[in-house]
């Protein structure tokens, strides 16, 4: 059943609402490359959705796969989450725009999936021992019809730090969630160290209203 | 929203939960998934903490100060307490004086380890307490019930996290701290910590005494207990025996029964699972890796039929699909009305012809064509070695000397990977510099064909006893020590070569050198990886010597090393062969696109290795002071 319907003013996140109503927990899996600040976005989240009294779980990997490989974490919320690991994804949020295909495994037929069109080119393409996928998009709307792909390194870096697109992503996701701006940001505020704080505030506003643009 | 409920990992909620058992002394060898507990317990300031020099030290300290009266904790990865194991083993006998409380973070699916080993098993054999908290608040709630069950039972106890249990986020609620100040008084008792046979035959004794005693407790524990009752009339046919990070799968995929969920794992409760047993006719044990409580279960209760690793994986991590599935098994095939005519074989027989049709429970995803196109279209995004790592020059010279590299665990490990193709072996912590030794002994052909690589803190760690092996029995071999000035792996952490402790306080620094040189190597050469000419003629020069040496590469790891970058590397165009040699040691921060070879700025680290590999000078260097 798709659950996006375009019609109701509350459109995106009638989305999550129907979730919750359906299974009681929201299942969300980042997934980007070493270094991209998933750990910050998973930690945010996780505090946002504590703050508006959902029970919340957090899973991430740290060691061996940080040394610039591919990352995932994930979060699950809801009145009682029991797993903290994901298998089957609500929502899909990439930091990097091959990084989702790797996760085709994980997606179900209304999963949602956000993506950075942002590109990092593994050793591997580098190395010319593989190609950089084309088609991305197409590829992914074999799978759910409900793909966003999303310019986060251009909305960064017009508020000054390119190594927000995270923040950026997190703002355009906050459309589809039953969380508050408030708690939102009471959350960047608690993580993210203060001289930076404005800016991932802009970041998270101008991702935010990134969904006037579908 | 209350101000003490906080979303902490596993990890750090063990840290809290030293905090507030008024934990005096901890100790660790950093290893993942563990390593978080002791930099989190060192960020709180107030408990004497340190990194030990390993697993076994740091288990002989922390005894001490049990010893000493005071509450201690000791944190290791599952094979860190194969290397404790000695003292684990007799302290079982010995007891403590203030509580002490080993946490073993074992690693299924092996996101960073060399094995899976289940570490339950240690428990049972050396007769000691195990816990296993299945998410941050048991974590924090286990660490003060584990010192009040160290010292009530005069015990050590081991207390057992996962991957999932460490490394997963979930809501925790603080709550008052105990006072550090109450530490016990030592007075001598030989016959109680002198291990001598006639004293240790007496402790044995006293042992199995505890044990009994421990059983009872088990019983009657509010840790160990039934959940998921949905009324306390109803009655289920089916129930769920789990522990730790399962227990959370099996609530997920088994809305419908009883879990009888276990907190604490040696000793079972056994009078408790004899009554949640008793009126089943089903039992269904959801653990991963070993059948650690299912033999156990199976062994005690002889009637009760009982689904665990008939159906479930030995090996990686459970998730709540393949109990779905599991679940969907027993409603699909009428499975409570099979088991009252049929024997537990029948089922059995019945398990393996489902999991043949449905190989996904057996790990393998359900064939689709279109997710396989589309999967192999993805580029490999391996782990690799940084740019500007300082170990990278040693295996582009080994792999170009074709020699045998016995290795083991660090970050230098991620050589085996293509393009530097070099490690022959990675056993254990230490291990590359006694095999280097058993090969050279066993095959004269291999003399001066095999070389050993270590990492300044596995020296210290467990490389010091081999090399003195080498010396010994007179070994001809080449060991190279890769000295990046900490130990880089698990996330910088400070080792005996670096002159600061855990704490931050100054320290005297080892050298690797005064070690190997007071053990009776004669040779002896001290080379920066980066001068990569000196670093092969030395290479060879030490590999044809007719005795023992030691290279040690020394130069601070790239990721710490954030010196302000005077030159800026590039590819001269004119110059360029297009021969691909710079590509081939595999630097993340060379790049080939449209036929060009390219140095990527943002991540270049002027380290220069690839200007001096290249054979046609093209990678060339503009000094810019003014950057």
């Amino acid at each position: 059943m798709k659950r996006i319907t375009y019609n109701s003013p509350d459109k995106y996140k009638a989305v999550s609402d129907a979730i919750l109503k359906e299974t009681g927990t929201i299942s969300v899996l980042f997934a980007g490359v070493g270094g991209q600040g998933i750990l910050l976005a998973t930690g945010i989240m996780a505090r946002a959705c504590l703050f508006e009294g959902f029970d919340v779980k957090v899973s991430e990997v740290h060691g061996m796969a940080q040394r610039g490989g591919s990352v995932v974490g994930s979060i699950r919320f809801g009145e009682k989450v029991f797993s903290p690991t994901i298998d089957f994804a609500d929502f899909i949020i990439a930091l990097e725009e091959s990084e989702p295909l790797r996760y085709v495994d994980n997606l179900k037929k209304d999963s949602v999936l956000i993506y950075n069109t942002y590109r990092i080119y593994p050793t591997t393409v580098y190395g010319g021992s593989c190609n950089y996928p084309g088609n991305i998009r197409e590829m992914l709307l074999k799978f759910t019809s409900d793909v966003f792909p999303v310019d986060a390194y251009k909305i960064a870096r017009q508020q000054g730090k390119s190594k927000a697109m995270n923040v950026v992503l997190l703002g355009f996701f906050s459309n589809f969630l039953p969380i508050s701006t408030d708690s939102w940001e009471n959350a960047i505020k608690d993580i993210v160290s203060p001289t930076i704080l404005e800016i991932n505030l802009n970041a998270f506003k101008a991702g935010r209203n990134l969904i006037n643009n579908f | 929203m209350e101000k003490d409920v906080v979303i902490l990992t596993g990890n750090e909620a063990i840290a809290l939960g030293a905090h507030e058992a008024g934990v005096g002394f901890a100790s660790a060898y950093p290893g993942t998934p563990s390593t978080e507990i002791l930099e989190n317990i060192a960020r709180s300031g107030n408990i004497y903490c340190q990194w030990s020099t390993n697993e076994k030290v740091a288990l002989e300290v922390a005894s001490g100060a049990s010893l000493a009266g005071r509450r201690a904790i000791v944190a290791m990865k599952h094979v860190g307490l194969n290397v404790a194991s000695d003292p684990f083993m007799t302290l079982a006998y010995t007891g403590v004086n203030g509580g002490l409380v080993i946490i073993s973070a074992d690693d299924p699916g092996m996101h960073s380890s060399q094995n899976e080993q289940d570490n339950r098993y240690y428990a049972k054999m050396a007769k000691v307490p195990l816990l296993e908290p299945s998410d941050s608040q048991e974590c924090k709630d286990f660490i003060v019930k584990a010192f009040e069950i160290s010292e009530e039972y005069d015990t050590p106890v081991l207390l057992r996290t996962t991957t999932r249990i460490s490394h997963s986020g979930s809501v925790v609620k603080k709550s008052k701290a105990r006072n550090q100040e109450t530490a016990r008084t030592y007075s001598k008792d030989s016959m109680k910590y002198v291990m001598i046979p006639a004293f240790a035959r007496n402790r044995h004794k006293i042992l199995l005494e505890k044990f009994e005693k421990l059983k009872e407790f088990s019983d009657k524990t509010d840790i160990n207990k039934i959940v998921n009752l949905k009324d306390k009339k109803s009655f289920c046919k089916i129930g769920i025996i789990s522990s730790g990070a399962c227990f959370q799968y099996a609530s997920e995929a088994f809305k419908d029964y009883p879990i009888l969920k276990l907190g604490m794992t040696n000793p079972l409760p056994f009078g408790l699972i004899e009554d949640f047993v008793s009126d089943k006719s089903l039992i269904i044990v959801v653990e991963e890796l070993e059948p650690f409580l299912e033999e156990q279960i199976r062994a005690s209760f002889l009637n009760c039929k009982v689904i665990g690793k008939s159906f479930l994986p030995g090996y990686g991590e459970l998730n709540v699909e393949i109990l779905k599935s599991l679940n969907k098994f027993i409603a699909s095939e009428n499975i409570l009305e099979f088991i009252h005519e049929h024997t537990l074989k029948d089922l059995e027989n019945k398990i393996k012809k489902f999991k043949e049709k449905n190989s996904y429970i057996s790990g393998n995803k359900e064939k689709n064509d279109i997710k396989d196109s589309v999967k192999k279209t993805i580029p490999p995004r391996p782990p690799v070695l940084c740019a500007g790592c300082t170990h990278r020059p040693v295996f582009h010279i080994l792999k170009k000397l074709k020699v045998m590299v016995m290795g083991d665990i660090g970050c230098y490990t991620l050589s085996v990977l293509p393009p530097l193709d070099s490690l022959d072996s990675c056993l254990c912590m230490g291990a590359g510099v006694g095999q280097a030794l058993g090969i050279e002994k066993a095959n004269d052909n291999y003399k001066n064909k095999v070389v050993s690589v270590i990492g300044d803190s596995t020296f210290f760690h467990s490389g010091i006893t081999s090399l003195i092996d080498n010396v010994f029995n007179r070994g001809t071999g080449l060991v190279i020590i890769l000295d990046n000035r900490v130990t880089a792996m698990t996330g910088h952490q400070t080792n005996p070569g670096i002159g600061s402790t855990l704490m931050g306080e100054d320290t005297h620094m080892i050298l690797p050198e005064e070690i190997v040189k007071a053990v009776g190597v004669k040779n002896i050469r001290i080379v920066d990886p980066y001068d990569v000419d000196l670093l092969e003629r030395t290479i060879k020069e030490e590999l044809n010597r007719k005795e023992l040496s030691v290279i040690i590469c020394r130069q601070e790891c790239a990721l710490i090393n954030q010196k302000q970058i005077l030159r800026e590397f590039y590819i001269d165009e004119s110059v360029c062969k297009k021969c691909g040699m710079c590509i081939r040691i595999g630097c993340p921060a060379i790049g080939y696109e449209n036929d060009k070879y390219f140095i990527n700025q943002a991540i270049c680290t002027s380290c220069g290795v690839c200007s001096q590999i290249c054979p046609w000078d093209s990678i060339k260097a503009n000094e810019e002071n003014n950057l």
